[in-house]
C-alpha cells in the first residue's frame, strides 16, 4: 500500500474511533435521560422525580385489574417482580393491555403513592407464536406446576 | 477471478456486467417477494397476542434490517472511495443513499402503523425510534451534501466523510433496546440462543429479508449505471454506446 493511501486509511480509522469515543461518553453521560421509563423498584426507592410527570414501566400483576365504580377508571398494579406500584387510569386501554403483559404509563405520583396515569402504552415482548402453541406451552407449564405441587405433598 | 474484479472496477465493464445481471436479479427478487408475501400473509399462523396485526413485521423487520445494512455498505464504499480513489466505490456509495433512506422511511412508517393499535401511540421518543429517525436524517444529509457540491468527485468525498462519521449510529440503533429501557421490544431473531418466533413465521420473514437484499442489489446497480453514464458522458465508450442505439 502506498504511503498516501495508508495515511488516508489511518485518518479514517482515527475519525471513526474518535467519533465512537465521543458518542460513548455522551451517551454514558445522558444514560438516565435515555431511559424511557422508571421501574417500580426505582419509584419505591425514590429515584423517580417527585412532583414531575414521568413514565413507569412494568408487568401488570395477575388479578389486579379492577374497574372503579364510575365505569371509566381502571385500577391495576405493575410489578418488576420486586416492588409493586398501583396505577389509576381513566381512558381507553391499548389492544395488548392484559394481565401479565408489560406496559408503560405516563403520569404523576399522588400523595398516597398511587400513580395517576394520563397515558398507558402496551409494551410488546419479542415472542411470536400461534395461539395453539401458546396454549400448549401454558398447559405444560400448568401441568409442571401441578406435578411439582403433588411432589411437595400439597 | 482477479481479472473479473479488476474489470468490474472500470466504469465501462461495470456498465456492461451490471446490465447483464439486472434481469436475473429482477426475476429472482420478484419470485421471492411473491413467495414471501404469500407465506407471510396467508400461510403463516396468527399470533397468540396480536392476531393478524403482527403480519406487518414481514415488511417492517426486513426494511429495518436493510436500513442498517445499506448504511454500512454506503459508508464502507465511501471509505474505499476515499482511500483508494476508486470511482466506482464513490458511485456505489452515492447510489445507495436514496435506497437506504427509502427503507428507513418504510421501517418508520410501518412501525408507526403497527404501534397505534398495539402500543396505543403512533410515536414515542424512545432510544430505538429516535436513533432510527436520526438514521433517516443521516441518509438525507448525505444526499443533500452530495447534490450541493457541483464537482461530483469532491461531492462524493464530502458525502463519504459524513457517511463514515454517521456509522457510530449503527451499533446505537442495534443495541438501543438492550442498553436502555425502551418501548420497542428486544431482538427476536438476531439474539443469542434460539429465535423466540415460531418457525412458520420465521421462514417467510427470512425469505422477505433475502428478497429485500436482492431488491437493493437490483436498484443499486440500476442507479449506479445511470450515475456512471452521467459521470463518463465525455468518455469515448459512452459516445459509442449512444451512437449505436
Amino acid at each position: 500500500m502506498r504511503a498516501a493511501r495508508k495515511k488516508r486509511l489511518y485518518l479514517i480509522l482515527l475519525i471513526v474511533a474518535g467519533v465512537g469515543v465521543a458518542a460513548a461518553l455522551a451517551l454514558n453521560a445522558f444514560n438516565q435521560n435515555l431511559m424511557f421509563f422508571y421501574s417500580p423498584s426505582e419509584v419505591s426507592s425514590g429515584k423517580a422525580p417527585p412532583g414531575h410527570a414521568f413514565r413507569l414501566g412494568g408487568l401488570v400483576t395477575e388479578g389486579s385489574v379492577k374497574r372503579l365504580s364510575n365505569g371509566l377508571t381502571t385500577r391495576f398494579e405493575v410489578t418488576d417482580m420486586d416492588k409493586t406500584v398501583s396505577i389509576e387510569y381513566t381512558g381507553i386501554l391499548p389492544d395488548l393491555f392484559r394481565e401479565g403483559q408489560g406496559i408503560v404509563a405516563h403520569g404523576k405520583l399522588r400523595g398516597d403513592g398511587v400513580f395517576v396515569a394520563d397515558e398507558v402504552l402496551a409494551k410488546h415482548d419479542e415472542k411470536y407464536m400461534p395461539p395453539e402453541v401458546a396454549a400448549a406451552l401454558k398447559d405444560s407449564h400448568d401441568k409442571g406446576v401441578a406435578a411439582g405441587a403433588k411432589e411437595a405433598g400439597l | 477471478m482477479l481479472r473479473f474484479f479488476h474489470q468490474l472496477g472500470s466504469p465501462k465493464h461495470f456498465y456492461r456486467i451490471a446490465g447483464a445481471w439486472i434481469p436475473w436479479l429482477a426475476a429472482a427478487c420478484g419470485v421471492l417477494v411473491l413467495y414471501g408475501l404469500y407465506q407471510g400473509m396467508v400461510v403463516a399462523p396468527t399470533d397468540y397476542q396480536q392476531g393478524d396485526s403482527y403480519r406487518i413485521m414481514f415488511i417492517h423487520v426486513p426494511s429495518a434490517w436493510m436500513s442498517l445494512f445499506i448504511y454500512v455498505v454506503m459508508a464502507a464504499a465511501g471509505a474505499i472511495g476515499l482511500i483508494w480513489h476508486m470511482k466506482l466505490a464513490e458511485v456505489i456509495a452515492i447510489s445507495s443513499a436514496p435506497i437506504g433512506a427509502s427503507f428507513t422511511f418504510l421501517a418508520l412508517i410501518t412501525g408507526s402503523i403497527w404501534g397505534k393499535p398495539m402500543w396505543g401511540t403512533w410515536w414515542v421518543w424512545d432510544a430505538r425510534l429516535t436513533s432510527e429517525l436520526i438514521l433517516l436524517f443521516l441518509y438525507l444529509g448525505v444526499m443533500a451534501l452530495y447534490s450541493a457540491v457541483d464537482d461530483k468527485r469532491t461531492a462524493a468525498r464530502a458525502a463519504a466523510i459524513l457517511a463514515i462519521v454517521g456509522v457510530v449510529n449503527i451499533p446505537i440503533i442495534h443495541y438501543s433496546v438492550e442498553w436502555w429501557n425502551t418501548l420497542h421490544q428486544g431482538p427476536t431473531v438476531t439474539k443469542f440462543g434460539a429465535p423466540s418466533i415460531d418457525l412458520r413465521m420465521l421462514i417467510p420473514l427470512l425469505v422477505m429479508a433475502v428478497a429485500f437484499k436482492l431488491f437493493y442489489l437490483l436498484v443499486v446497480l440500476m442507479r449506479a449505471r445511470v450515475e456512471v453514464l452521467e459521470r463518463e458522458r465525455n468518455a469515448r465508450w459512452v459516445r459509442e454506446l449512444v451512437e449505436r442505439s
